[in-house]
Formats: structure tokens, sequence, C-alpha cells
């Protein structure tokens, strides 16, 4: 039997934790195609290096089904790199930083344009729920303009269950729509 | 969570949407911007300077979504003040009143300048509320204030507070703004609009200008926006002014760009299905295969 293999994305704006998100859940080392930033800052939630093409991970179901998660360039001048990696998606996921409103006018702008790409199910994970700035999802969802029918998901990228959370929501989802 | 952020990033008009919305309760505080060496990067990517806030430079005080209360940085917000400012007092009596009322609350003092015919209880209701949306109006024309939105505070029981409907707040602001302002944004002309779940208890206290109505009265899933300005003769500038306002007050819902030619007029209840999904082309029993593995991860 020919190996299946299915993919989701994760997206997001620059910082939003896409990387650790798949580097929780992933059964391999994330394949990470990284560039250094210069300016870099020891504030909390800065980061070294940006993904410039994709991050890569696997999750391996038996010997014929394999889940492959793609996580997008967060910089807008990588942008065309998103719709190759949307092209067949079974779903994504929108990831944003809840403690960064500077970040949430973009994180709108990405989620509209995966949704142009496939109208295929997504679900938004409010990433760092931890941090003491964080916006509430509530808040999120109204900031966000996201219709109450999206899930909308508090998330640690860092924390494997939280994780697991996003990617099962998404699962159902994409169920439901299945019966619908 | 206090929710911070920067005018820059989410204007006042949003934040009051988000109030509205989520009927809060709290203190908002503006600071002054104190730009710093530091950068921090957007959700793009670019680098940009970092702004700390300053001393504060205003407060907006709100109970369960209404906007009740403001004060600016350097006035006081004393009852005399706000009555003489608006003419129902005059330069010396306000004086006078400050001077001799210091130890009385604005609750204690409205009621002695009641009793003495100063000034009736309505004046100073209506005093009290065009002042706090003068000052919500000028905040409307910050652009780069850090806030901080303190939630479930509340102002000094000795204060006077005047419960005030956002959405005509976020209308008149709109209103107030230039189409052409960066902060104006619509996604895109060729989307359509809905209404709410709950359209007439959104509507009913609401005060819309005749081109406003114009507008809602054509909303309509089939329709674009673009469709809707033809039908009211309205410019790009002009449409993009009212949807906004309307987008921001609660009162209207972006969707999916129809596919009908011809606007038609608003529907009851505004609900529709956007375009069919394709088929997702893999099978359940796949999803449900995903769904054990993880689980079990």
């Amino acid at each position: 039997m020919p190996m299946q293999t299915v993919k989701m994305v994760i997206t997001g704006p620059f910082s939003a934790g896409k990387t650790e998100f798949i580097r929780s859940i992933s059964e391999i080392d994330v394949v990470t195609t990284d560039e250094g930033i210069s300016a870099v800052s020891a504030e909390y939630g800065t980061k070294e290096a940006t993904t410039v093409a994709m991050d890569f991970g696997r999750i391996t179901v038996d010997d014929d089904l394999v889940l492959y998660l793609f996580g997008t360039p967060g910089q807008r001048r990588f942008d065309f790199m998103w719709e190759i990696l949307a092209e067949g998606m079974l779903g994504f996921v929108v990831m944003v930083d809840s403690a960064k409103p500077e970040t949430f006018r973009e994180a709108k702008s990405i989620l509209e344009t995966f949704r142009a790409y496939a109208p295929t199910p997504y679900v938004v994970a409010a990433n760092k729920q931890d941090h003491p700035d964080a916006w509430a999802p509530e808040d999120l969802r109204i900031a966000l303009r996201i219709e109450e029918s999206v899930k909308l998901l508090p998330c640690i990228a860092t924390d494997k269950e939280s994780v697991k959370n996003v990617l099962l929501e998404l699962l159902y989802s994409i169920l439901e729509e299945m019966d619908t | 969570m206090p929710l911070k952020g920067n005018l820059a990033d989410f204007s006042i008009t949003q934040i009051l949407n988000l109030i509205n919305l989520a009927k809060k309760t709290g203190i908002l505080h503006v600071y002054e911007p104190i730009v710093t060496d530091e950068t921090i990067r957007d959700g793009t990517g670019q680098e940009r300077k970092k702004v700390m806030p300053g001393e504060e430079r205003a407060t907006v005080a709100f109970r369960d979504g209404k906007l009740i209360l403001a004060t600016m940085g350097n006035q006081d917000g004393h009852l005399a003040n706000v009555l003489q400012k608006a003419g129902k007092l005059n330069i010396q009596q306000a004086r006078v009143i400050r001077e001799r009322g210091k130890k009385y609350s604005d609750k204690a003092l409205a009621l002695m300048l009641i009793n003495a015919n100063y000034a009736t209880q309505q004046d100073v209701v209506r005093s009290i509320k065009q002042y706090t949306l003068d000052i919500v109006y000028d905040l409307a024309n910050w652009e780069q204030e850090p806030f901080v939105l303190d939630e479930n505070a509340a102002p000094s029981p000795a204060r006077i507070t005047v419960p005030i409907d956002l959405q005509n707040v976020i209308m008149e602001i709109g209103r107030r703004k230039d189409g052409d302002e960066p902060g104006i944004e619509l996604p895109n002309l060729d989307m359509a609009l809905k209404f709410p779940e709950d359209p007439g208890e959104k509507f009913r206290r609401v005060h819309l200008s005749v081109e406003e109505w114009r507008v809602v009265s054509f909303i309509n899933p089939n329709n674009s926006i673009r469709q809707i300005a033809k039908a009211c003769n309205m410019t790009e500038t002009e449409i993009r002014r009212v949807v906004y306002s309307l987008l921001n007050a609660g009162l209207v819902e972006l969707m999916k760009p129809p596919t009908s030619k011809q606007p038609a007029r608003a529907a009851a209840g505004g609900k529709s299905r956007s375009a069919a999904q394709p088929p997702i082309t893999v099978k359940r029993s796949v999803v449900e295969r995903l769904i054990a593995k993880i689980k079990e991860t």
C-alpha cells in the first residue's frame, strides 16, 4: 500500500511561536531554515533567528500514514512561500502572540490570506497565554474579529499537551466539516 | 491579565469596540509616549522604536460596556469646571465653588448647586456627559500613546458617572474621521456585510445619520460593499468611513464576497451561509487515525 501523507500548515506573524509549536509535537528534530536577526534584545519573547522558508515536522501514524506539519516564515519578505505551503493542506493553525498587540493586525491579514488560498478548516491558537501581558482569548476574538464559529484556543507552544489540544481541535473541525 | 498595548496598534475605536462587545468594566489609562532607543519588531518582522509609557495623560472609565467618565491629565474634572465649561457657571462662580467646596464630593456639591438653583439635575448630567465625550473624541486623535485597561477598577464613588452607549460614541468618532486616514481599515470593498446575531438589540439605542441608514438598508450577504456604495451613490472614501464605523460599533460583520451582481435590500435576520467549501479530499478514517495518534503521542 502506498504511503499516504497529510499536510497541516502552522502560520502566523513573526515570532508568534510557530517553530516552537511544531518542535513540541514533532517526532523528528524540526527541520528549520532560519537566519539570524541582527538586533536582538534580551526582553522576554524576542528571538535570535527567524524562519526564512519553512519549518518541517512529522508525526508518523503507522506504516502507511504520515502527518507533516509545515510552519510558514513569519516575515513578509518570505511570503512567496505561503501559497506553495498552503497547497493541498488539510487544515491550518493561525498562531497569535497574545502578548504582542503590535502583531494582531498582521495575524488578521495572514488569516484572511490563508482563507483565500484554500477554504479548509482552521483554528486560531492564542499563544503565550503564560505571559503576564497576554490578552485573554475572548478579547483576542473581538480584537481580531474572529467569528464565533471559528475555534480560538488558548495555547502555550512549548507545552506539548497544549499543542496536542490545538491539533485535535483542528482535526475535530475537519470531521465536522465532513459531516456537513 | 490587564489589556496593554499602544494606540498605534490598537486604536481608541478598537478599544471601545472591545469594551462594548465584551461588556467590560474598568479604567483605561492612556500615557504620554516615551520613544526609546530600543527596537521591537511588528507582526511582519519590521523593526521600530519601542515606546514606553510616560506620565498619565487621560483616564476613561467604563461599567458593563458603557462609558461612564473620563478625565484628561491637565484638567482635574472638578464639577465646577465641568459646569463652567458647559456654560452653566461663570468663571467667578466656578472659582468660588472650587474654593469653598473642596471638602465636598461631586455628588454632594451637585446636590447643593441644584438646591441653590445654580443648575438643574439635567444640567449636571448633560454637562458631565458632554465633558466625558469631548475627552474621548479628543483621545480618538491620539496615535502612538501606550495604554492599559485596568479591568474591574472603578472611579471614586464621590464622582458622578453618566452611562453612555459606546455604539453611538464609536459612530461619532467614525463620522469625525477622514476616510483616508491610516486608522481607517477595510479589508476589501468586494467583501459583503451581514448583521450580527441580535441586530434588533444592537440597533435599538443607536443614532444613525440618514447616510448611514441608507447603507444599512442595503446590508445583505448578496451585496458587496462596492455595490452598496454604488446603490447609495457614495464614493469609496464615504462608504469606507461608514462601514468602518458600523463595523467598530459591532452593528455589522464582514463576510465572504457575494456572487450576485445586483444589490438587494436588507434581508431579515441577516444570517447567511458562506460560499460552499470544497470537499476535503481525505477519508474520514484517515482523520480519525490522526486523532487517535495525536491523543497517544
